[in-house]
């Protein structure tokens, strides 16, 4: 369990003064994530927002060691420096121990850079992967991806006079990942910090590949309030669209559950990129969408189940 | 059926017709044959200052020269005809013969990927590989050469798809000429190995800090067994000294941000300097190669003249063809034809002024291509060679053959046909055809 005041101490990695906008879920991700080791870090991205917001040249918001390779391969990346470490401290030419973190959008790890990742998690480096995942290709303009949910308008699948938004269900990340059979993966939300930090801890303690999949609200994308970025995340958790869960040695289990959990519609409504489904034509589509986050609650239930065995 | 003569036959020191059985083993250690000057295998006879000869494939001699090196970080990805070098090496670091830790990657990519990661973080960092594979990483290749990263690539020849082929042709380094490698194109196995090691300390050289592809051709080079001289590993190890990057990642007390974004006011400043490595590299392999040769007895240059001294028409290839074209030098001077060769054996940084001054004194000028360039002007070796001339006050007249590709055989009589057609121009005074496709069915 993360304990505030001694999180405060940890200095920041990312520092202030980079230029994702004012209410960026990403660079609240990154920062949770960060608290979770007083280990020295080595952190890479893949190319996305976070990278072209803290990197312009000749400055940097990125206050640790920090390499940008690419779109895709953020993975392969780091299994090259996890490695160079490896070989280097075997030969005893560096002594500290070091921690190794990869960062990617939703568009660099569920969709191009998914066969990066897959290598590096089967070949067992020991790093701690984050997906920052806002549901779309922010920084190319809010362009579809494989982690877009049912229902919402982006750039490349706009709701139109024929198309209520992207008709397919988004991929399940954090269950192809678990398929790896790494000692740890999980779900969290920047709304829902202590759960997030003390997921980070036990990310960065084990010995081996990790995975953080971290829901990171993005108001240009998903066009909301600024200001509305954790009330927003703190709904998706509310209303199961995105629950918190984690994969531990085998085990599927929750780590927060709500009470009751609300409609999703209580969501949705919040959000310009649903907007849409809240016409008269579109109001199957909202039903559809509630059925889906009831079933694979269900199924998340069994999974734990079967697995806490 | 005209005989067979791949360029791998013509050595300096060691012609071996040792034809050991099978290029598809790993044990290859059990077959060390010293080799007399006979070219007889035998175990007991030496010559007074012996020398270490063993029987390897170009892609063993690749290896051979990486388990001298002993790499800190090996990531690669297998493709034919460059596996064997990924068979060895791993074999290799499971006997414990390196101390290398390797990365077995899902992809060419995510093997130059992973190279990016562990040069910049100061390891000594290799890979391999051929064609599609080359073409897969191409992104990453860029980006290798840009973060200024002395990464050394084996590149074992082959043609790029489509249609599928496995066979050899320069299709896949040549597309990457102006990727911001160092390539270099071996003759045959003993330079594959030489040129491995010569890569390493051209790739770190404080004036370069760019990567290397030494490229043999895939099977007549990568699986043809030659006598190789292999070097005492204490005297490899000490040529090329320790790896020491100046800022690396892993180095936590002085975080550095590697791959920024660059926009319009800095981007152009830094290819800027990237040229100027490459400018440097011209000036400073030689020294690397005087360094190289004094150590190891051997005579490397950027290029490499073959009876060009008093020669009137004079054919440039690369890799294996040198051989087979060295052979049929000889057999025309024998009737009295002052014909030439010349090998350039850096192709990146190109060695203009080598180049035009070694051509200067001929009156006609071949150049094989064992790539097509879709230009409609020739192949890559050919545009480069013509465009360097232009400024030569005394300048040749010079023609174009492409020959090769997919693997297709060139024999001594389709290089004969080509002094022939050269003595013509000469004859003529004029080029007829400019392009010519040497060894196909129209």
């Amino acid at each position: 369990m993360a304990n505030i005041k001694e999180l405060s101490k940890i200095p920041e990695r990312l520092t202030s003064g980079h230029r994702l906008c004012s209410g960026c879920g990403a660079s609240i991700a990154v920062r949770q994530v960060l608290m979770g080791t007083t280990s020295p870090v080595v952190t890479a991205a893949a190319t996305g927002c976070l990278e072209v917001a803290t990197t312009i040249y000749p400055y940097t918001a990125w206050a640790v060691p920090f390499i940008h390779n690419a779109f895709e391969n953020v993975a392969a990346t780091i299994s090259g420096a996890e490695t160079a470490y490896r070989a280097l401290k075997k030969k005893g030419k560096i002594t500290k121990d070091i921690k190794f973190v990869a960062f990617g959008g939703d568009g660099g790890t569920y969709d191009i850079g998914l066969q990066s990742l897959s290598g590096a998690l089967e070949r067992g480096h020991n790093f701690v992967y984050v997906c920052y995942d806002n549901e779309a290709y922010m920084n190319t303009g809010i362009q579809r991806s494989g982690a877009t949910p049912t229902g919402a308008s982006t750039t490349t699948a706009p709701a139109g006079k024929v198309s209520y938004g992207k008709p397919q269900i988004r991929k399940d990340l954090t269950a192809i990942v678990a398929a790896h059979h790494i000692p740890y993966a999980a779900q969290g939300c920047i709304s829902h910090w202590n759960d997030l930090v003390t997921k980070s801890q036990k990310a960065f303690a084990i010995e081996g590949p990790a995975f953080l999949n971290v829901f990171s609200p993005c108001h240009r994308g998903w066009r909301y309030p600024q200001s509305d970025t954790i009330k927003i995340a703190k709904l998706a958790v509310e209303t199961g669209f995105w629950p918190l869960i984690e994969f531990e040695n085998g085990k599927w289990s929750f780590t927060y559950r709500p009470k009751e959990r609300k409609p999703v519609v209580e969501f949705l409504k919040t959000q310009g990129r649903f907007k849409h489904l809240f016409k008269e034509e579109n109001k199957p589509v909202l039903g559809r969408i509630q059925k889906d986050i009831d079933t694979h609650w269900n199924y998340l239930e069994k999974l734990t189940q079967a697995t806490s065995a | 059926m005209r005989e067979r003569m791949p360029g791998k036959m013509h050595q300096d020191e060691t012609r071996c017709k040792a034809v050991i059985l099978t290029t598809h083993f790993n044990g290859w250690h059990g077959i060390y044959f010293k080799l007399n000057s006979n070219n007889m295998p035998t175990k007991t006879k030496q010559k007074e200052k012996t020398k270490n000869i063993v029987a390897l494939t170009g892609d063993q001699a690749a290896s051979e020269a990486m388990r001298q090196i002993d790499p800190d970080v090996v990531a690669a990805y297998p493709i034919t005809p460059q596996t064997e070098i990924v068979m060895n090496f791993s074999q290799f670091v499971d006997d414990g013969k390196v101390s290398t830790e390797m990365i077995h990657v899902e992809s060419e990519h995510s093997a130059m990927s992973a190279c990016v990661g562990s040069a910049v973080s100061g390891a000594r960092t290799m890979t391999a590989t051929s064609a599609n594979g080359l073409a897969l990483m191409w992104e990453i290749v860029y980006i290798a050469a840009s973060t200024r990263l002395p990464i050394v690539m084996p590149v074992v020849n082959r043609a790029l798809s489509a249609p599928i082929n496995i066979h050899c042709d320069h299709s896949d380094s040549m597309g990457a000429r102006d990727s911001g490698w160092i390539q270099i194109y071996c003759e045959n196995a003993q330079e594959v190995y030489e040129n491995v090691i010569v890569a390493v300390k051209v790739a770190e050289h404080k004036k370069i800090l760019l990567p290397v592809m030494v490229c043999q051709d895939g099977f007549i080079t990568s699986h043809g067994v030659e006598g190789i001289e292999i070097f005492p590993d204490d005297k490899v190890k000490k040529f090329i000294g320790e790896y020491k990057l100046e800022h690396t990642l892993i180095d936590v007390d002085n975080p550095v941000t590697y791959g920024p974004l660059d926009l319009q006011d800095f981007y152009f400043e830094h290819k800027r300097q990237q040229s100027e490595a490459m400018k440097n590299a011209i000036t400073t392999i030689p020294e690397v190669l005087a360094e190289f040769n004094r150590t190891f007895g051997k005579s490397h240059d950027l290029i490499e003249e073959y009876r060009l001294n008093d020669a009137q028409i004079g054919i440039v290839a690369l890799s294996s063809t040198v051989g087979t074209t060295k052979t049929v030098v000889d057999e025309l001077r024998k009737e009295g034809l002052k014909v030439g060769l010349l090998k350039p054996r850096f192709f990146r940084p190109f060695p203009k002024e080598r180049i035009t001054k070694a051509l200067a004194g001929l009156k006609a000028v071949a150049v094989l291509d064992r790539s097509e360039s879709f230009s409609n002007e020739g192949g890559p070796l050919f545009t480069e060679i013509k465009a360097a001339l232009y400024e030569s006050a005394k300048r040749p007249l010079v023609t174009n053959y492409i020959y090769g590709l997919g693997g297709r055989d060139i024999f001594p009589e389709d290089i004969k046909k080509v002094y022939k057609d050269l003595e013509d121009i000469k004859k003529n005074g004029k080029v007829g055809s400019l392009v010519n496709y040497l060894g196909v069915r129209d």
